[in-house]
């Protein structure tokens, strides 16, 4: 079952270019929260904020408390146990290219010294049941390369390997930007299922894609926090002249 | 500013409902002058505006709707677009009852002449005085003019239940004068379906610029208590005499 997040007071710099400041947000558990806001607003900073990615960049800083459950994972938890927690889709999919199919699913797995193989059979199936993906690669787990799969089918392969450590939260920073429109609704229905089970927050350019998806939004611009809201709210109504004017497109 | 060609198109939007008002408000006092000095070629005029009404009608839903295709609208755009989507259809409602109207001043024009203790031309005031001031709270995008509209109706329900009330008597006691006091009837009713579609339309300026929905929600329409609401009533009859 998904997590509650609860971020007070988080704060992030690239060397002396401060990219959040005093971000406070409480993102519901076993719902999809979009982030919308133009480039370099900072919203794919704090989802990487949210599994401790942020820090691997060596000019990189973050202040702030980030908890999620009751882990405050800055201050409790070690990265590597975080990112096992907090699964992470990107907006390239980006299967490891030499791997079968199963070995991708597997890999994370595997990393973690998991050897039953009969007990991973079935985690590679339920996950990639999962995805939505299990019937169209069923019958080529270990033949087909990830690398073989089209678009669409890779970036649902990269949620089944994010799913199959069994996180509470998906992470998804503009996961279907790189895909055609039938490749993004099967995403978009999967994101739906899933939220039942995981609590997803989700990136994305595509407002009518947060519109669809996520029960909540979050607007950013130059690296705040302008408004939070009910999507419904956020697109029919947003309190803040700045929201309305990037969702109407009447930005800059 | 971004997005200049889909604002043009909102603007452009704008201006075909405010055609459309500007046939629709004329339609109605014809039809009410038409009643006053009992002119058939008036109602002549208004039977050949409800045409050019309905026309405009289909061309402002597919405007709309070619813009919510399209341009995908989110926010006050959105609301914008079902606003006129939805004044546009109250107006073509306007224009059904301005013709209903004139067929009544037909239906009069072939009786005896009758002293009824109804003032149409009263009622008529006040309700094309409610259509003049909510087109012009969309004009101004002015939610506060479009809720005094709100306000008004309450006259305009107010003085029907009056004229039903004093015309069922006439029917009563007076049957030889039932035919003419049954086009009164009618003719009032179609007044206040007008104050009805102005109240639409008002809040639908309301829901446009504000977002907030007050449709059957008599409190947001002022929060008036029994008194009060009487004296309101009082007040806007006093200004239709005026």
């Amino acid at each position: 079952m998904g997590v509650g997040i609860e971020v007070t007071t988080l704060n992030a710099w690239y060397g002396t270019n401060h990219t959040l400041q005093d971000i406070n947000l409480n993102i519901p558990a076993n719902h999809a929260t979009a982030l919308i806001g133009p480039s370099g607003c900072g919203k794919s900073t704090f989802v990487r904020c949210l599994n401790r990615m942020h820090e691997t960049n060596p000019i990189a800083r973050v202040t702030g408390t980030v908890r999620i459950g009751d882990v405050d994972i800055y201050a409790d938890a070690k990265p590597v146990e975080i990112r096992r927690r907090v699964g992470m889709v990107f907006q390239r999919p980006n299967p490891f290219p030499t791997m079968s199919i199963y070995d991708n699913v597997a890999a994370g797995l595997k990393l973690n010294g998991y050897k039953n193989r009969q007990a991973l059979d079935e985690i590679v199936e339920k996950s990639l049941k999962n995805s939505a993906l299990w019937d169209e690669v069923k019958d080529e787990l270990k033949k087909k390369s990830g690398a073989s799969l089209s678009g669409g089918q890779q970036q649902r392969l990269c949620i089944a390997r994010a799913l199959a450590v069994d996180p509470e939260v998906l992470l998804m920073d503009e996961p279907a930007s790189a895909l055609d429109p039938v490749s993004t609704s099967k995403i978009e229905d999967l994101i739906f299922q899933l939220k039942s089970q995981y609590t997803i927050v989700i990136v994305t350019h595509n407002m009518q894609q947060a519109a669809r998806v996520a029960e909540k939004t979050g607007f950013f611009l130059n690296g705040r926090m302008v408004e939070f809201d009910s999507t419904h709210k956020i697109f029919t109504n947003p309190a803040d002249k700045r929201t309305e004017d990037y969702i109407t497109g009447r930005f800059g | 500013m971004t997005r200049i060609r889909f604002q043009q198109s909102l603007d452009e939007l704008k201006e075909q409902l405010l055609v459309m008002a500007g046939l629709a408000e004329q339609a109605i006092q014809r039809s009410i002058e038409a009643y006053r000095v009992r002119d058939l070629s008036i109602c002549d005029l208004v039977t050949r505006s409800e045409v050019a009404i309905n026309r405009l009608e289909r061309e402002i839903d597919q405007a709309a709707l070619d813009l919510l295709a399209m341009e995908q609208p989110m926010a006050i755009d959105l609301r914008f677009i079902l606003a006129v989507i939805k004044i546009n259809a109250d107006l073509e409602r306007v224009g059904d009852s301005a013709k209903a109207i004139s067929d009544r001043v037909r239906n009069i024009d072939k009786m005896p002449a009758a002293d009824l203790p109804v003032d149409i031309p009263k009622m008529a005031t006040l309700a094309s005085a409610m259509v003049r001031k909510c087109l012009q709270s969309f004009i101004e995008a002015d939610a506060e003019m479009a809720r005094s509209v709100l306000t008004m109706d309450d006259a305009v329900d107010a003085m029907n239940k009056a004229a039903y009330k004093s015309l069922t008597k006439v029917m009563e006691e007076q049957s030889h004068l039932a035919p003419q006091a049954l086009n009164a009837l009618m003719i009032n009713r179609a007044l206040e379906r007008v104050a009805d579609h102005a109240t639409n339309i008002a809040e639908d300026v309301i829901f446009w610029v504000q977002g907030a929905d007050v449709r059957h929600h008599k409190s947001v329409h002022g929060g008036r208590d029994a008194n009060a609401k009487r004296t309101v009533v009082a007040e806007e009859i006093g200004k239709a005499k005026e």
